[in-house]
């Protein structure tokens, strides 16, 4: 079966046959950041927009990387630099990136389904490098490769996500991609931020970690921001890493080869202890590894994927943003 | 002819003079008289609609009295009742003067304002009640910016209670819905949206049914929303609170399904809610704990809709569509009694104001909508008569159309043309 999506906009919508595809692309792309020349000419005379409007270092970094290592000319376009602020038109914004004559565009947005709707308006192929609280695919495919490559399988595993479910994209991304390969996923966090809903999808929602640590296969412990104890959600950092935060002692009774993961920045101390976050289980410079290799192949299939410049958009595509 | 306040649903000749219904009757006729033909249509009592903003003053870049007036009488209706939460708000009885010298130049309909509840929306400080009473508002709200102090809600039932109108609450605790977007559940959940939880809408309706019960003042529940808001309305009326109640039509036909495309035209407050409501809406609807339809029309320029979902203003047009859209997946689909539809646009609405209108029996004024069940038509917003073309329903198809409008015996639409005073088309 080929790849024949032009945009990646979220897990959700992918079979498990799409997820194994890239998997497999990102194994052929990780081979080659193996080599003394890491550079591949697959998008040779392609361009790619890195449109980031809320701050970020790390996926920014990886996906530059990735898209260099592919050998694709970059345009950065970042908020400070740029017209596009809150309250903007997004099909405007859409329509301007796409007259630029851009190949793709790898777009981060603070607003949930951003994405979505400027893929339905442009032809250019359109990466969510995380939109709002929605999704993050392609640290979603960092942590479903980096589970396979060290543990060999993901059915049958039991992943414990801890934290900021309510407002994770990576949380999203991680549960479809999980559960649609056949892991056993369950949230477990303060009540407020873990949303009972999903528990309609097939998720298993837990309070207390004790009682669910002891059979995790794997750990994704989730960044947890200030605002939340603005907003009531958590009393104080002090007692949310009381009762979530992993730390040697809570690990005594996880399986001795059990993997913690975190999608980056850590707070030390919060999520994870500094003794746990770079301890023997931790993976967490792995997923930063496999990132690039996990953004080449996101660059690669979704391109590669596009109609002939030639060819019309279908209509139902036009008529879909007709507002 | 369908009249529900009279339970009249069969073929008759209608006789109009000076404005009013002189008589109804089979073989009527009359020398002097103008004919109209309408064999085969369906003629009801003109539409009133309990909810519009036509956004005079202040955003008359997102509908005028003129355009509201226009796209009012493409749907049907003959009276609507504008919301008072303009630029500024009409809560001062020159303002409401205001809208009623720009709603007697436009002509066209009856528009009847609202007056604000308190000064400026603030929630503080109830508004002259009784002179605006007199001079011509039919209701109080804050509509948008409900009352969060319950004894300023106390005060104004109470009040109302001698005044003799309603007041209009958008029950809706801020503190709950915060900074949100759409329904709080699964689809909130799986698109990463902010939730607006049901129990924003339910403790208020709680809060001001009771309230009403120890005033006795009228409270008129604007868009109710949730399953449970129906039943506490249902339970009020039955223990004799005196409350009425409206829904939309986007309530009754949209579910948060229709919110993951992350599409800012079902963005509105309150939000769709789940299917499980939406079956409790239909309920109340058929048996009365729900008093009338109301459109909550909202029109926005296109610009401010197409923003990010968070930042796109609450809100959809639906003037145009309303009684389509109920005849073809309401009517048709067995969800309502045709004459149950027409009543909740009639004469329904009519008893919820305490206004003469909303039926066609003898000595009534004379406003009439003529229907053509057989016409089959696709919604296409940029032919809407509103500026606002943020329509949820664009793309349906439905069946039924209204052809005609009358007001007081004047014609003011035939043939899907608006007329203007004269009689020239718009």
């Amino acid at each position: 079966m080929p790849w024949t999506r032009k945009d990646l906009l979220g897990l959700e919508p992918l079979s498990a046959e799409e997820l194994r595809l890239v998997l497999d692309q990102v194994k052929a792309f990780k081979e080659v950041s193996t080599r003394s020349v890491k550079k591949v000419p697959a998008l040779r005379g392609r361009t790619v927009v890195l449109c980031f409007l809320e701050p970020s270092t790390r996926t920014r970094a990886s996906f530059e990387l990735a898209a260099k290592r592919l050998s694709a000319d970059i345009l950065q376009v970042q908020p400070a630099s740029s017209s596009l602020l809150k309250g903007e038109s997004v099909v405007d914004t859409a329509r301007n990136i796409e007259a630029m004559q851009v190949d793709a565009v790898v777009l981060r947005h603070n607003s949930s389904g951003i994405p979505v709707r400027v893929a339905q308006a442009i032809r250019p192929s359109v990466i969510n490098a995380g939109d709002g609280s929605h999704e993050h695919p392609t640290q979603g495919l960092v942590d479903l490769f980096t589970i396979l490559e060290k543990k060999g399988r993901i059915e049958g595993l039991n992943v414990l996500i801890v934290g900021d479910v309510l407002h994770s994209r990576v949380a999203r991304s991680d549960f479809w991609g999980l559960s649609k390969l056949g892991a056993k996923v369950t949230f477990c966090g303060p009540p407020p931020l873990v949303p009972a809903a999903f528990e309609g999808f097939g998720a298993r929602i837990a309070t207390r970690l004790e009682d669910v640590l002891p059979e995790a296969d794997v750990v994704i412990a989730l960044r947890i921001q200030k605002e939340r104890m603005e907003e009531q959600m958590i009393p104080s950092f002090r007692s949310y890493a009381r009762l979530y935060g992993i730390d040697e002692a809570k690990l005594a009774r996880a399986k001795p080869d059990v993997l913690i993961m975190h999608p980056g920045p850590v707070n030390r101390g919060v999520e994870l202890a500094p003794e746990v976050a770079d301890g023997p289980r931790s993976v967490i410079l792995d997923q930063v590894t496999n990132g690039i290799a996990v953004r080449m192949a996101a660059l690669f299939l979704t391109i590669s994927a596009q109609e002939p410049a030639a060819s019309s958009k279908p209509a139902a595509q036009t008529a879909a943003v007709s507002l | 002819m369908i009249d529900p306040a009279r339970k009249l649903d069969g073929e008759r000749d209608l006789l109009i003079r000076d404005g009013r219904v002189e008589r109804v009757g089979k073989g009527l006729s009359d020398a002097g008289a103008e004919t109209v033909e309408l064999k085969g249509l369906w003629v009801t009592p003109g539409f009133i609609d309990l909810h519009v903003h036509f956004r005079t003053p202040g955003q008359t870049h997102k509908e005028t009295i003129g355009s509201g007036a226009r796209s009012a009488v493409a749907g049907g209706f003959t009276t609507v009742c504008t919301m008072a939460n303009t630029e500024p708000p009409i809560d001062s009885v020159p303002l409401l003067e205001h809208i009623q010298a720009e709603a007697a130049r436009v002509g066209l309909l009856n528009i009847l304002p609202l007056a604000a509840l308190t000064l400026g929306l603030r929630g503080e400080t109830l508004t002259e009640m009784e002179g605006l009473r007199k001079a011509g508002a039919v209701g109080f709200s804050d509509d948008g910016m409900p009352v969060m102090r319950a004894a300023v809600m106390r005060r104004a039932l109470e009040y109302s209670r001698g005044i003799g109108v309603p007041v209009v609450s958008h029950c809706e605790d801020k503190s709950l819905s915060e900074k949100g977007i759409v329904h709080e559940g699964v689809v909130s959940a799986r698109c990463g949206l902010q939730g607006i939880p049901a129990e924003s809408e339910t403790v208020m309706i709680a809060r001001d049914l009771l309230l009403a019960e120890s005033t006795g003042g009228h409270l008129h529940v604007a868009h109710v929303s949730t399953a449970a808001g129906v039943a506490m309305i249902r339970a009020a009326k039955a223990r004799g609170v005196r409350v009425t109640a409206e829904v939309t039509p986007h309530h009754l036909m949209l579910t948060d399904e229709a919110v993951a495309g992350f599409d800012s035209r079902f963005k509105m407050n309150p939000p769709l809610r789940t299917g499980n409501d939406q079956a409790a809406l239909w309920e109340g609807l058929r048996d009365g704990t729900l008093d009338a339809v109301a459109t909550d029309h909202a029109p926005h320029a296109t610009a401010e809709k197409e923003a990010e979902l968070e930042h796109a203003p609450f809100g959809v047009v639906g003037l145009e569509t309303a009684f389509p859209v109920l005849y073809t997946r309401g009517v048709l689909e067995k969800r309502l009694e045709l004459p149950a539809l027409v009543a909740a646009l009639t004469c329904r609405p009519a008893a919820v104001l305490g206004i003469q209108r909303g039926t066609l029996a003898e000595g009534a004024i004379a406003d009439l909508t003529v229907i053509d069940p057989t016409i089959r038509w696709t919604v296409e917003p940029v032919r809407f008569e509103s500026k606002g073309k943020n329509s949820p329903f664009a793309g349906w198809e439905l069946r039924g159309q209204v052809r005609d409008v009358w007001v007081a015996g004047r014609p003011v639409l035939r043939d899907r043309k608006i007329l203007l005073q004269n009689g020239e088309t718009a």
